[in-house]
């Protein structure tokens, strides 16, 4: 560890601040940077949930959504909705993409160098712009309208990039003498992917995909004008339905439900530190079970 | 017989995959570039990029209020998020006890997944009443919007950046003592230079987050088209003005749009690139 080396004692240390003010200071303005960072952090999540829990009533979380009754139920149906279809979309592809990049492309590739500058560029554009682009593609061209589908269409390629990424990683890290092992029995380069490198790089990838659920879950402007601000439960993948994000946007530029919104903000953040939470305990598992090995 | 046909054709459907990508930029610049440039070229390049009045009900559609807008709003988050993010990276990396950087690591991570649009009600309700007290006016201003924007980066450039600092080899810091430096002066003139280029592509990445930010940032800037002449004053950024008139555009005005998305989406591309280009010069 690197504490191990220029331990002081509280003494010394005092002594070489009064020798070094400079010192001193810049230490004082590290502690006051976090100090600020950990204020805000208390700040955010302690107003919202001070606010937000005494409004949290059984009302809102009737099936009903009506302008007596705002209830969230229908746009928490419509987030798992939305987040499992973007997920069916988007994992199959982020993975096969990932796995083709490790284990199937040759090294200097001239596409493997454009695929990735393509990634890159597509997790650096902003999520308006997909929302405009999915509205333009999916809802006026493909003539799909606000639906469901489309909003799951527009997220799961803004959420491709983060699978690819860390499916690409985590297939790195499995070492290579498990698939030249694999090879030894003679198995070909098909079921050595699925049946070793795959199961290895599990850990990895669900972290992957941990995270996209995370993106999916806080999306608000890629899905106003794709999903739509409908606020019901979608019946089908072509009507219009709004996750609980977008839910609480509409509830705020309305402006009436103030206390409401405190109350769905407090659910949203609640979903947050649970998929957080999820992931730290995958991205462990990952971790131990590279220590094993 | 199948047998025989399936790698072959795994491979294929790996390569068709892989290909998703490219296919994705490319749809992505074509539905953009084929209404946004005619658009353009309707309005008059000139007059789009360099006029200072947006008045879709006069047809004028001139968006340099917005780019302006934009830019004074991404400096703003700089300004308040890159010292303090900075400093709290520096912190956790090399001044932090183990048992408290438990604590404190999880509630990056944590601000790093709140939806933006939860920090948008925060500012709303908290930040945009505070300064109305302090500084009068609506509250909806510049500062507003660069205060929020400054805590909505801060742990990106906090992540990317302590990495940048804890993959600097161990004994650089070694020999600086060595020398006789201090601990804060080993780690501020060894460490963090030498951890420059990772650090430099954490705040790229937190500028592209920040000039991208669209919803938050509607919903406390105040959205006046209008250069703002202090930074007490309202102000809309590209982002916002699709955010806020997307939704009963028609025509001309709809075009004009998607024409602002083309010029966030090229400052993005530009953005991109530059980040590309600091990390390359990590590696």
């Amino acid at each position: 560890m690197e504490t191990a080396i220029n331990r002081l004692t509280l003494r010394n240390k005092l002594r070489t601040y009064k020798k070094h003010p400079v010192s001193l200071i810049m230490f004082l303005l590290t502690v006051l940077a976090a100090l600020v960072t950990v204020l805000v952090f208390v700040a955010l999540i302690g107003y919202i949930l001070i606010k937000g829990i005494p409004h949290l009533s059984p009302r809102l979380f009737e099936w009903e959504y009506n302008t007596e009754n705002v209830s969230m139920m229908p746009a928490i149906i419509n987030t798992l909705t939305v987040t499992g279809l973007s997920l069916l979309i988007a994992v199959p592809f982020g993975v096969f993409s990932a796995i083709y990049l490790v284990d199937y492309a040759k090294r200097g590739n001239q596409l493997v160098s454009l695929i990735r500058l393509t990634t890159e560029t597509l997790a650096g554009i902003p999520s308006i712009v997909y929302g405009l682009f999915g509205y333009l593609m999916f809802n006026v061209t493909l003539r799909m309208g606000y639906s469901l589908l489309s909003g799951a269409l527009t997220l799961a390629i803004m959420v491709l990039p983060t699978i690819m990424r860390t499916t690409e990683e985590a297939l790195l890290a499995v070492p290579d003498s498990y698939r030249e092992g694999s090879f030894g029995l003679g198995a070909g380069r098909l079921r050595t992917v699925f049946r070793i490198v795959l199961p290895s790089a599990m850990p990895g990838i669900m972290s992957g995909i941990i995270l996209a659920i995370g993106r999916i879950v806080g999306e608000t402007a890629a899905l106003i004008y794709t999903a739509g601000t409908v606020t019901g439960v979608a019946t089908d993948l072509f009507t219009s339905g709004c996750t609980l994000s977008v839910h609480l946007y509409v509830l705020l530029s309305e402006g009436f439900y103030t206390n409401e919104a405190y109350a769905t903000a407090v659910i949203l953040l609640i979903l947050v530190v649970m998929i957080n939470a999820l992931s730290t305990l995958v991205t462990q598992k990952a971790a131990s079970k590279g220590g094993t090995t | 017989m199948i047998a025989k046909y399936k790698e072959p054709a795994m491979r294929l459907v790996f390569l068709f995959c892989a290909c998703i990508s490219i296919l994705a930029v490319v749809l992505i610049c074509i539905f953009l570039f084929v209404q946004g440039f005619p658009a353009m070229a309707n309005i008059g390049p000139f007059k789009f990029l360099f006029g200072s009045t947006w008045d879709p009900d006069a047809s004028k559609f001139g968006i340099l209020p917005m780019i302006i807008g934009s830019i004074y709003v991404t400096a703003g988050a700089i300004l308040f998020g890159v010292p303090i993010g900075l400093l709290c990276a520096t912190f956790l990396a090399k001044f932090c006890p183990q048992p408290l950087y438990r604590i404190l690591k999880p509630a990056i991570n944590l601000l790093a997944g709140i939806p933006s649009v939860v920090y948008g009600f925060f500012g709303l309700v908290v930040i945009v009443p505070a300064m109305r007290q302090f500084f009068g006016g609506s509250g909806k201003s510049v500062l507003t919007a660069s205060l929020m924007l400054g805590i909505m980066i801060l742990p990106t450039i906090i992540n990317v950046s302590e990495s940048a600092i804890r993959a600097v080899p161990q004994s650089y810091y070694e020999g600086s003592l060595a020398l006789g430096a201090t601990h804060e002066r080993s780690v501020f003139h060894v460490c963090l230079p030498a951890a420059k280029s990772g650090i430099m592509a954490g705040i790229i990445l937190g500028v592209g987050r920040a000039m991208g930010e669209a919803l938050a940032v509607s919903m406390i800037a105040g959205n006046q088209p209008v250069i703002p002449e202090s930074i007490f004053a309202g102000v809309r950024t590209l982002t916002a003005n699709i955010v806020l008139e997307m939704g009963y555009a028609e025509g001309l005005h709809k075009e004009a749009l998607i024409a602002t998305a083309v010029v966030l989406f090229i400052f993005i591309l530009i953005i991109n690139v530059s980040f590309s280009l600091a990390k390359k010069k990590k590696g």
